[in-house]
């Protein structure tokens, strides 16, 4: 099956020169032993954009995801073909380095997953492990990276607090904080709301919106209405292929797909 | 598929409800166009009454379309079908205002006056009534080509109007006494002709409705 791109030709190419593309995938499928869980993916991910990727349970979007920083790679059986491209290189090369893939791009996950440590050692805790020893570097780390989560007044005066201490939607910008300082340049959500109130989904979601001035994002999301308006490219998958990608005002008002319209509209049995 | 059967029954209730005040507003535009050839005051108070009830369907299409809009949050061509309507029965009770007008201008003539309706006025509202049935047929059937259809009648709508109003403003030279009951005919003409300019803007809805794109065929 062909991916319909809803833009003409001269448009996407347009598209296309205007941003800076730091995922390309090109053919790729993926196995899970003989389950054929991603079917021929080709798909760009653009620079500073957050792009959402949208389908029913099972579609693949969250197996495609954990491509991008091979986390993939955990399930036993697993088997590629095709390439994915990070900033001109292919990262299922086995020569490529998983390491340096996961300290440039980040991951939060549909859980908030902060570590049983104080709010202060989980952003630390990155930076150490790349080596950071100097106390007040940590410090300023610590302070830029809960800055840059909107979360830095809410915990300024607790940093030797629990983690766990927080709530839910404080717990999630604790782990986007913990995911900025190690400085990453694409940053990977999965479903980061779905566990959050109305309210801190909200937070969640002004924070992405702030977090593309200098990130580029790849979110998955059961909730259409979040990528409507989030995001700024969005991919419909379905039983592992992917049935359309184009910019999300595209998407959303006139899709070039039936089965993008049946499932943007809510007609998907 | 079978899912969101309600909100599909909501969807085709309110596509109902424009249909319903599509055929009204013919009633009242062949009602009001009645009573002023037949100097009919009465007839015409009636259909300034019936007006009322036309802005009320046009409000219940306005309300029940938010409220699906907000409840359903819908999107796509779901989203579009809403807006069209909210816009359709926006240009039907604007056409209707205009019915109310000629209404009015038979009012105004009284039942009196011994002037002969330009029979201009008939032909006009003989293309009016085609580009109705013609816009209902293309919102029911959501069919672009027979929208299209609508801009080309508006074009002969707005050339009859041209001839008759030429043709009064000679008449009004030659009789400057019955100027002010001249005027009220060629307004009524002018009322006809805006039922064109608002089918045509429905037309632009279906457009929009199936295409996802605005277009404008009044240029």
């Amino acid at each position: 099956m062909n991916m319909i791109v809803g833009k003409s030709k001269q448009e996407d190419q347009q598209m296309k020169n205007n941003a800076e593309i730091v995922f390309e995938t090109k053919d790729l499928n993926l196995w899970y032993g003989n389950t054929h869980a991603l079917k021929n993916i080709n798909l760009p991910i653009y620079e500073k954009k957050v792009t959402a990727i949208i389908g029913p349970s099972g579609c693949g979007k969250s197996t495609y995801l954990k491509t991008l920083n091979r986390m993939v790679e955990l399930v036993q059986g697993v088997k590629t073909s095709g390439e994915i491209t990070y900033r001109n290189e292919n990262i299922l090369n086995r020569s490529f380095k998983v390491e340096e893939l996961r300290t440039n791009v980040g991951m939060v996950f549909q859980k908030p997953n902060p570590f049983p440590k104080s709010i202060y050692e989980n952003i630390a805790y990155g930076p150490k492990i790349h080596g950071i020893k100097n106390k007040k570097i940590l410090d300023q780390i610590v302070e830029k990276s809960l800055r840059g989560a909107y979360i830095w007044d809410e915990v300024k005066d607790r940093l030797k607090e629990n983690a766990y201490g927080l709530s839910g939607g404080q717990q999630q910008r604790l782990c986007i904080a913990r995911c900025l300082a190690i400085e990453p340049d694409v940053i990977l959500m999965d479903e980061p709301t779905s566990a959050l109130d109305p309210k801190s989904t909200l937070k969640v979601e002004e924070l992405i919106q702030e977090l593309k001035k200098d990130y580029s994002i790849v979110i998955v999301t059961h909730n259409m209405q979040q990528a409507a308006r989030i995001s700024d490219h969005t991919a419909f998958m379905l039983n592992g292929e992917l049935v359309e990608f184009s910019d999300t005002d595209t998407l959303f008002s006139t899709p070039m797909d039936r089965r993008t319209e049946d499932y943007i509209t809510g007609r998907f049995s | 598929m079978v899912a969101r059967e309600q909100f599909e029954m909501e969807l085709k209730a309110v596509k109902d409800k424009v249909i319903e005040l599509a055929e009204k507003a013919k009633l009242q535009l062949n009602d009001s166009v009645n009573a002023l050839y037949q100097a009919n005051a009465t007839a015409a108070e009636q259909v300034i009454e019936k007006d009322k009830e036309l802005d009320n369907i046009d409000l219940d299409i306005n309300e029940t379309s938010i409220l699906l809009i907000a409840r359903q949050q819908p999107v796509a061509s779901d989203l579009r079908k809403l807006i069209v309507a909210i816009r359709t029965a926006s240009d039907l009770e604007r056409m209707a205002d205009n019915a109310k007008n000629i209404a009015r201008s038979t009012i105004h003539l009284g039942e009196n006056h011994d002037l002969e309706i330009h029979p201009a006025l008939d032909d006009m509202r003989a293309v009016a009534n085609r580009m109705i049935d013609l816009a209902i047929l293309a919102y029911r059937e959501e069919d672009i080509t027979l929208a299209k259809k609508l801009s080309e009648l508006d074009d002969l709508i707005d050339e009859m109007y041209a001839k008759v109003l030429k043709e009064l403003l000679e008449e009004t030279a030659t009789d400057p006494q019955k100027i002010q009951l001249i005027m009220q005919i060629a307004f009524s003409g002018r009322y006809i002709e805006r039922f064109g300019d608002h089918l045509t803007n429905i037309a632009e809805n279906i457009m929009y409705l199936v295409k996802g794109q605005t277009l404008d065929l009044n240029e």
